[in-house]
């Protein structure tokens, strides 16, 4: 078969993307279930365990250059080699995000919660359904399924919504909240933002198999 | 022996000495095979000097033949070999050099072509006294030419027509078909290909085939002597039409005296016919490695 | 069969193959090919070997008719005219759709008498001296040969030969070049010497190149088009598109393959 070395680098590569990606997951749900449970302990774990994200990142980013400089791929072995490159970079932004969360539970320190969560863990399961699912799509070449994913956007976007009346409220009612209360408001933003970064990762698999990065 | 790579078995260097004893037997055998015609070549020239040089001064080739040695030239016979020569080349040049354009460059590659391919290489074989029977025929007695230098060296051309031929052929195949590519590709004609690329490239060997092919003819006897007999002429040739004599026919003509000075004198007339045979090759030779290094990139 | 892209079509061409087959003997070469090129522009013919698409550049200056068993039925149209009509001069043809080989090969004569020859068989009455310098300059050759201009062409490197015979082929000032693979014989640096020149050439000519080299094709060339061999060993066109088109993102799955490397 010819150009065998060349296929099995281009599928060392997509697994490595899959790989972080699990990681980046696993960095989620870490940083939410730490601040529900006012772990400090594996908060720091998440903010430690980033760099091992970044790391992560940059060798594959690194593949990619290597295999653009010496394979000179053509049409669908660039586009994948492409987009590999920036999934690599959405998920390490999203990585970034788990630290946030979970840099801001440790900020919260002895403080109670404001509220039980409710909301914000439901955000964090909907945005790591969307970042797997996500991926899937990458994995399988489905445009169907990016495209779901890629419209599930507006969901997350109306909890967010909704999140940020209910602190509002908050707030206004007790200006004492106010100090734990945005706390909850950047968590629930950067859940927002990893949603968002997730339809990005949609948008790389359209341009992937269509060579379009058009939508719809 | 230089030290060797491996220990090897005896019996393997009994082989090796074997083999490099006869492959010194077999360089004495070619050796001497070289020799052989070098030393045949050495005898007959030392043979043709000594016996001709004493007789070799300007008097000799400015001076008409005479029954008396020592008033004996091939003056006559001198000029009727140039002469010869000269319109054998007009004749031939033209002729030869026009065949191998057109089979070279516009015969269509079937049958007919084939038959002349494969008569013109005939021919090159034929026996030189056939065609002196021939131009006896078709010139002298047909075209009532007489037996004039304009039906010998129409002869003598029929003669050397194949060579010519054959070697302007070779010269022209061996203009790189890129040449023509790049030609044709700017818009030039067939006529304008072959006047301007082909003949320019192909000229050096043209011309060597040419004069080695003159060479073969001037030492043809038997043919000029079917057509202008054995003459004994002491005047040289004014036109065409004239009788003449050539240099191998007074070389025979005194070989068959029975004074022994005419032997001497056969042996000069050798001698002059070899040092224009010498250099008419030689011109060739140099011809040919002049413009072989130009073209050969 | 053939992806005959709407934006193809309708383009000021120089030249359009219209239902071109070509036959050496009963061999068919080259089958159904419908194609136009653009004018002023570099149009790259890629493709494995044996898929005809040198056959199909010596269609386009009639370079063909030197091969006795060769038949040429089908169009090429020129300014409007099949140049395969009867009434139709080749060699006319060809002072006007210039010709550059693979294999540099200038003539066994000075560099100056090299240009000089075109303009001589076409009956040029006009200034030699400069149409030759005009000519060197085009083909970026004239600085370096400026003061040797009687010297052997066969002094000049590979490189600079092709270039030589380039210039030659301009100096006719045809309108369209041919180029069969003009960079093959040549070292990396030369290649891409004759790849800058082909670049500053296509303001005044169109281009048409066939190349092996893919890389050659998508770095030097507006519109490529992509020649397969099909059944009974006969060539034709896959696919003809802009050239970003065919690097990124081509339409016909075997182009992808050929282009990928993936075709064996």
């Amino acid at each position: 078969m010819p150009r065998e070395d060349f296929e099995r680098n281009l599928k060392l590569v997509q697994d490595e993307v899959v790989q972080l990606s699990s990681m980046v997951e696993k960095a989620i749900f870490k940083s939410i279930d730490s601040l529900k449970r006012r772990d400090l302990g594996a908060s720091q774990q998440v903010v430690d365990e980033d760099d091992i994200i970044d790391a992560k990142q940059e060798a594959i980013e690194n593949r990619c250059i290597d295999l653009i400089a010496l394979e000179s791929p053509m049409a669908v072995d660039l586009r994948v080699i492409i987009a590999a490159m920036m999934v690599a970079n959405e998920l390490e932004r999203m990585g970034d995000y788990a630290e946030g969360i979970a840099k801001i539970s440790l900020a919260m320190g002895e403080l109670p919660p404001l509220k039980p969560l409710i909301d914000i863990p439901r955000m964090a399961d909907k945005a790591v359904d969307m970042l797997r699912r996500s991926i899937e799509s990458y994995v399988n070449r489905d445009i169907v399924a990016a495209k779901g994913v890629f419209h599930d956007d507006d969901e997350v976007d109306e909890m967010y919504e909704q999140v940020y009346r209910e602190l509002l409220t908050y707030m206004m009612g007790d200006p004492t909240t106010i100090q734990r209360a945005t706390y909850l408001l950047w968590v629930s933003h950067d859940l927002e933002r990893v949603a968002d970064r997730t339809t990005n990762i949609a948008e790389r698999v359209m341009f992937l198999v269509t060579g379009k990065t058009e939508m719809d | 022996m230089a030290s060797e790579l491996r220990p090897i078995s005896d019996q393997l260097r009994r082989r090796r000495t074997y083999r490099r004893v006869l492959g010194g037997i077999f360089y004495g055998l070619f050796l001497a095979s070289v020799c052989v015609g070098i030393v045949g070549l050495v005898v007959l020239l030392y043979e043709v000097l000594s016996n001709g040089l004493p007789w070799m001064n300007w008097q000799f080739i400015t001076d008409y033949p005479s029954r008396h040695p020592e008033e004996a030239g091939l003056f006559s016979a001198l000029m009727g070999t140039m002469w010869l020569m000269a319109m054998t080349a007009l004749f031939t040049v033209p002729v030869g050099v026009g065949a191998a354009i057109y089979l070279e460059e516009y015969a269509p590659r079937n049958i007919l072509t084939r038959v002349i391919e494969i008569n013109v290489a005939n021919l090159a074989g034929v026996p030189s006294i056939v065609y002196g029977l021939l131009g006896l025929a078709l010139f002298v007695t047909w075209f009532q030419l007489g037996r004039s230098i304009l039906a010998g060296s129409m002869t003598l051309s029929l003669l050397v027509l194949p060579i010519v031929i054959i070697s302007s052929r070779e010269a022209i195949r061996a203009v790189p078909d890129s040449y023509r590519q790049a030609a044709y590709a700017m818009g030039a004609d067939q006529w304008q290909v072959i006047k301007q690329v082909i003949l320019p490239s192909a000229a050096p060997g043209i011309l060597t085939g040419t004069i080695l092919a003159m060479s073969r003819a001037i030492g043809e006897a038997a043919p000029v002597i079917a057509i202008s007999a054995l003459v004994y002429l002491t005047y040289v040739p004014a036109h065409p039409m004239d009788r003449f004599t050539v240099l191998p026919i007074q070389i025979y003509n005194w070989i068959a005296r029975p004074q022994d000075e005419f032997r001497g004198l056969a042996a000069a007339g050798i001698i002059v016919l070899l040092v224009i045979l010498l250099t008419m090759n030689a011109i060739a030779v140099f011809l040919r490695n002049r413009y072989q290094v130009r073209s050969e990139e | 069969m053939v992806l005959e892209k709407e934006h193809m079509k309708n383009v000021d061409a120089a030249l359009t193959a219209k239902n071109l087959n070509v036959y050496y003997g009963d061999f068919l070469a080259i089958k159904d090919v419908n194609m136009a090129m653009k004018k002023n522009s570099v149009t790259a013919l890629i493709g494995p070997s044996g898929c005809g698409k040198s056959t199909f550049l010596r269609c386009l200056n009639r370079m063909n008719d030197l091969i006795t068993s060769a038949s040429v039925r089908g169009e090429i149209l020129f300014e409007n005219l099949n140049i395969y009509s009867d009434n139709i001069d080749a060699t006319e043809i060809r002072s006007r759709i210039g010709m550059v080989f693979q294999k540099p090969n200038p003539f066994p004569k000075s560099i100056y008498q090299n240009i000089a020859f075109g303009l001589k068989v076409n009956g040029f009455s006009g200034d030699t001296d400069e149409a030759v310098e005009r000519s060197l300059r085009q083909a970026s050759l004239w600085e370096e040969v400026k003061d040797r201009l009687n010297d052997s062409a066969f002094t000049l490197s590979g490189g600079q030969q092709q270039r030589l015979c380039i210039a030659r082929a301009l100096a006719v000032e045809p309108e369209v070049l041919l180029m069969d693979e003009p960079a093959s014989a040549l070292d990396p640096i030369a290649t891409l010497a004759i790849e800058d020149l082909v670049r500053d050439l296509k303001a005044r000519y169109t281009i048409i190149i066939v190349t092996h080299n893919m890389q050659q094709a998508a770095r030097v060339s507006d519109e490529t088009a992509f020649f397969m061999v099909g059944e009974n060993r006969s060539g034709y066109l896959v696919e003809h598109d802009d050239t970003q088109r065919i690097f990124t993102n081509p339409s016909n799955v075997k182009t992808e393959e050929y282009i990928t490397g993936r075709f064996s």
